[in-house]
């Protein structure tokens, strides 16, 4: 194990499967000579030459469906789309041809592309910087969606998804390109796509998170603890698809269900997993389950106004505290 | 002209079969759905065969191409099964697409086919890609982008020009300038009625062909497949052509006269090129093709009709390559 930056696990995990695949091919908007808006391809143009790893114009849409094309074709490209708000521009190439390709062509084509995007909530970059689209892309059949909330998860995610052969949008995490933990040394640490992890063991409370909202979530159950309650901390990890049978097995065991999101709530992630919980874990539901997450909002750029807009720490306790003394209430 | 040599024959006869075979394809859809046979949108390229024919000559059978909502004739040219084409569009299981998807998605990988498209614009970058594959593992193979002069209004054709023309990368850009984007006339969507001019501020050579002669568009086409090939870059070919029926079979189309329509019906890309042969012999080779071709599509037809229906069993079938242990 290696102390990695989320930012670093995430260029490590570039580095090995371009140098373990010649089909991996890296393309986006400063990527290459830049090294990365935020660093993250940084040395790859000089280790892998510009062939293989390549600056673009700004243009989304011809990118997307070149990643789409030469997938096709028999390349493995990782297309980066700098800020997920800006996927906006590539839903056609993602969302009718990507995601598509293998049924309409009755599994003879595949579209084995990685589509990198960087979610900048927390980075203060205001409502065209900071959206969590996650549910806009996870409810496409055809996409497989990741989001690694640590550097480990980050890595083996990311490789999980450059050999994975359908069409994968890994999302990553401004707020936590800092962010510092132990990573796998091992080059094949993959982190198989529709597997959530269990970050902590608890009795009393299930509490789903993913991506940026992690370290929240872990923090809120250290504070709950003090207070005796036992909160098991689920990372989803996989959005699309869902970890269905972990989700489910955690709720029969705990009764009880909090998520926190940072995207907001109405046909969110947060929603169908709760969804879930109410249609295929009905009887084991001891109280109403929780969802917090942002007002139905853009997001704001001041910290002040973002820190009232992105669930804190108190406000993941007090939901908790709401799912745990709701017990056999009818809501 | 005369076919003087033998290979000059093989080449007119070649021509005129893909021709042939694209019209009688699509005078039979046509008819089918005329007939309730056939649900769901067709929208047919008959009076545009010369431009799919021409190019998809001068492409290897490895090379890529990508085509448009109106794509039947690019995909036969390629090389397609109208039998599986006809399955699909009857939604037979046997179809291209598992008679779930119709007329315009058809896709072979032994083909080339990256694919039919019904986004407008959205197959250029598509054909990009396949230029980028090959460019990045060495390989001599051509893509080629078929669209109509609607997907020049796409921001995507003109990020795809600056791509190809910034990275060197072996496309020809083919766009059937047929007049209409849907049902709005280019006077009234395109400022210059010239798409060849588009290529200009992306310094991608350009060149504008009677789209209706398919020996000007062989010769234009083998010319920028072959530069493309060795390395030479990107180019765009406008061939001006035009479409006989409406945007979609059913459509009323108000937008034009019958005048108009008689016209280019007068300049029928097949009978060009009959028109263009002197020698009698040879254009008695025609007739017979005209006649096999005619005869292929009848049996292909029947033989799709037979096939067994796409059943709602395959409704989640091929959604994805990998299935995740999660879903098992």
């Amino acid at each position: 194990m290696t102390r990695r930056k989320y930012w670093q696990a995430i260029n490590d995990a570039l580095r090995e499967e371009l140098g373990r695949d010649e089909r991996v091919v890296l393309f986006g908007e400063d990527i290459a000579e830049p090294g990365g808006p935020f660093g993250a391809s940084n040395g790859l143009l000089a280790e892998f030459g510009p062939g293989r790893v390549r600056d673009t114009p700004i243009s989304e849409a011809a990118i997307t469906g070149m990643a789409v094309g030469s997938a096709m074709a028999g390349l493995r490209p990782i297309v980066e789309i700098m800020f997920f708000d800006f996927i906006t521009l590539a839903l056609d190439q993602l969302v009718n041809q990507a995601a598509k390709m293998s049924y309409m062509s009755m599994g003879h084509y595949s579209v084995p592309l990685t589509l990198r995007t960087l979610c900048g909530a927390h980075l203060g970059s205001g409502p065209q910087h900071s959206q969590n689209l996650e549910s806009w892309v996870a409810s496409v059949p055809g996409l497989k969606v990741v989001w690694g909330g640590t550097p480990a998860d980050a890595k083996g995610l990311l490789k999980a998804a450059v050999r994975d052969p359908d069409p994968v949008v890994v999302i990553e995490s401004a707020g936590l390109w800092s962010s510092r933990a132990e990573v796998p040394d091992d080059t094949e640490h993959v982190v198989p796509i529709g597997e959530a992890s269990t970050r902590r063991v608890g009795t009393d409370v299930t509490l789903i998170c993913w991506g940026s909202t992690v370290p929240r979530a872990d923090r809120a159950a250290a504070t709950l603890a003090e207070e005796g309650i036992s909160v098991e901390v689920l990372d989803l990890r996989t959005l699309n698809p869902l970890d269905v049978r972990h989700i489910l097995g955690s709720v029969t065991k705990t009764g009880r269900l909090v998520v926190v999101q940072d995207a907001t709530g109405p046909c969110s992630v947060g929603t169908e997993v709760i969804r879930i919980a109410a249609t295929h874990g009905f009887g084991s539901l001891r109280t109403a389950p929780q969802l917090v997450s942002p007002p139905f909002a853009p997001t704001p750029f001041p910290g002040r106004l973002a820190r009232a807009y992105f669930p804190q720490n108190d406000d993941i306790v007090a939901a908790v505290r709401r799912a745990v003394a709701k017990e056999n209430t009818v809501v | 002209m005369s076919a003087t040599t033998p290979e000059l024959r093989d080449t007119f006869q070649r021509l005129y079969r893909t021709m042939s075979l694209i019209r009688h394809f699509e005078t039979a859809a046509s008819r089918l759905l005329a007939a309730g046979e056939l649900d769901g949108f067709l929208h047919l390229s008959i009076g545009q065969e010369a431009v799919a024919a021409g190019v998809c000559d001068v492409l290897d059978a490895g090379d890529y191409v990508t085509t448009t909502h109106r794509g039947h004739g690019h995909c036969i040219a390629k090389g397609a099964s109208v039998e599986r084409m006809l399955a699909e569009l009857f939604a037979r299981s046997t179809g291209y697409c598992g008679g779930r998807s119709g007329s315009m998605h058809v896709a072979d990988p032994a083909l080339g086919i990256l694919g039919a498209n019904a986004i407008v614009g959205a197959c250029i970058p598509i054909a990009l890609g396949g230029a980028l594959a090959a460019q990045v593992l060495g390989e001599r193979r051509v893509a080629v982008a078929f669209f109509g002069e609607g997907a020049v209004a796409e921001g995507v054709f003109h990020e795809s020009l600056n791509i190809a023309a910034l990275w060197h990368l072996p496309i020809v850009f083919v766009c059937e300038n047929n007049g209409y984007a849907e049902m709005t006339p280019a006077s009234k969507h395109l400022k210059s009625a010239r798409v060849a001019e588009y290529a200009n501020p992306h310094q991608v050579p350009a060149e504008t062909v009677d789209g209706n002669d398919v020996l000007a568009v062989r010769a234009a086409a083998h010319r920028f497949v072959e530069t493309a090939r060795s390395g030479g870059g990107p180019a765009l070919l406008e061939c001006r052509t035009y479409r006989w029926h409406g945007h979609f079979e059913g459509d009323a189309q108000l937008y034009r006269g019958s005048e108009e329509v008689d016209q280019w019906r007068g300049r029928d890309p097949l009978q060009l090129l009959v028109q263009r042969i002197d020698d009698p012999e040879l254009r008695t080779d025609l007739e017979d093709l005209n006649r096999r071709c005619d005869e292929e599509i009848v049996k292909a037809t029947e033989s799709a009709r037979a096939q067994p229906a796409a059943e709602p069993v395959s409704l989640t079938s091929h959604v994805y390559r990998a299935t995740p242990e999660a879903w098992r």
